[in-house]
């Protein structure tokens, strides 16, 4: 038999330490990068050209250098500039938030320059602050446009949480990993693994569908 | 830190050729999930009888595992079945499985935003399906699709690094070399090679942005 039911049967108890890990590393790292995000998207959008700058800098970058080069930095390169060891679990946090961070800043940018500049001039001219127009006028609108692709990033980290393996923290992927030095069973061992990611990614890329449905889609906003 | 150290002709020579690597594995990648992808999409964009469902299963089903666990399987589960693959195979093979479903789902989309009155209007002026299809349809849907998929060939770029589990001598491999011979190199190096990442992402993404504009 090509597949040993054993494998699941005797590790269940760390597939679900597994899973948990890379649930906790999900959701802890959307928050984050939610609200690092939302910040860096704020920058974005300032009148102020250097705030721009950096925001643009941030986004930029790190959209565009890969997730494991990140890990490892937070794994090799902070210890050696700061002087402290994070705790694995830490670093892979901080490494995924880092990166979706910069994803999510670049949605909640487009989705707030989606709204038509006329908005706030209204808004404006009826009296409202910059600040209570942002927060009674455009944010209200923009917020529809980000669920989607916020949706979309939270299904990513699911599968970026993945990373974990190589810094030693605790998900999914690492227990497999640890699974499969006991079993040497590398193949039933990963398709059991593969078979817990998509009971956590299947239902999530349904609802994902059906945000998309519910909430229209925009030109610039990438998913 | 020792920039100069880091930065030596012989080093940088090395991170080079492992950025050649990279790009080898994300071109040969590129071409490969292109084509499986147009095939994919069109077959689930005209319901192609079992096919079509078929396709859709295996689609859904890759694009929500991680890559890395399908490198890990191509590379260490295979050989338990018989399939034995050198580091380079191993990790193209995953990277085309991944990114085909991906793709290919940007292909679908192309292809169900084009019209529907263009292929009444190619089916009414005497062309069978499959010629509308052919020179209709799928012309348009894939210049409009430039974007997207530029951007997934940019996440694809990235993501050859994974194969950095595997000791594929590409990049982050080179870095991971490097950095182990003296501390005093890793920062230098990282910022190297993030250096390389960010240049050719970054051009891509230009160009993407300037394609858009033209097309929309």
């Amino acid at each position: 038999m090509l597949i040993q039911f054993s494998v699941l049967t005797e590790h269940l108890d760390r597939y679900l330490i597994g899973l948990g890990g890379t649930v906790a590393a999900s959701v802890v790292s959307l928050l984050a990068s939610f609200v690092l995000g939302a910040m860096i998207a704020v920058l974005c959008i300032t009148p102020v050209k250097p705030l721009q700058w950096v925001g643009t800098a941030y986004v930029e970058f790190f959209r565009n250098i890969p997730l494991i080069l990140i890990a490892f930095f937070v794994l090799v390169g902070v210890p050696l500039l700061t002087g402290t060891v994070l705790v694995p679990f830490i670093s892979g946090l901080t490494a995924l938030t880092v990166y979706t961070s910069a994803f999510i800043a670049e949605a909640i940018r487009a989705g707030i320059q989606s709204v038509p500049q006329g908005q706030m001039e209204a808004a404006r001219s009826s009296g409202l602050t910059y600040l209570q127009a942002m927060r009674y006028v455009i944010l209200p609108q923009a917020v529809r446009l980000v669920i989607p692709p916020l949706g979309n990033q939270f299904l990513n980290l699911v599968k970026n949480s993945s990373i974990f393996t190589v810094l030693s923290a605790s998900d999914l992927m690492y227990q497999a990993d640890l699974i499969n030095s006991d079993t040497f069973d590398t193949f039933s061992t990963y398709i059991f693994a593969a078979l817990f990611y998509l009971i956590l990614t299947i239902p999530l890329s349904f609802g994902i569908r059906y945000l998309e449905r519910r909430f229209p889609r925009v030109k610039g906003v990438e998913a | 830190m020792d920039f100069v150290g880091a930065w030596s002709p012989v080093n940088i020579q090395f991170l080079l050729s492992g950025f050649l690597i990279t790009l080898k594995v994300a071109l040969v990648s590129i071409v490969a999930s292109f084509t499986i992808s147009v095939v994919i999409g069109t077959v689930r964009y005209a319901q192609v009888p079992v096919f079509g469902k078929l396709c859709a299963v295996i689609v859904e089903t890759v694009r929500n595992l991680p890559l890395l666990l399908i490198i890990f399987f191509t590379y260490f589960a295979l050989p338990e079945i018989g399939i034995k693959l050198d580091k380079f195979t191993a990790a193209v093979i995953a990277l085309v499985i991944f990114e085909s479903a991906m793709i290919s789902e940007i292909v679908r989309g192309g292809l169900n935003g084009v019209e529907k009155g263009l292929t009444e209007a190619g089916r009414s002026s005497g062309l069978t399906s499959v010629q509308t299809l052919k020179h209709i349809v799928l012309p348009i849907a894939l210049r409009r699709m430039v974007p997207p998929l530029v951007s997934q060939f940019i996440s694809l770029l990235k993501d050859t690094s994974l194969a950095v589990v595997i000791a594929l001598p590409e990049l982050m491999n080179h870095v991971q070399i490097i950095n182990g011979h003296n501390i005093n190199y890793v920062i230098p190096t990282f910022l190297f090679a993030a250096f390389l990442y960010f240049t050719i992402n970054y051009l891509l993404s230009i160009v993407s942005r300037k394609l858009e504009n033209k097309h929309t």
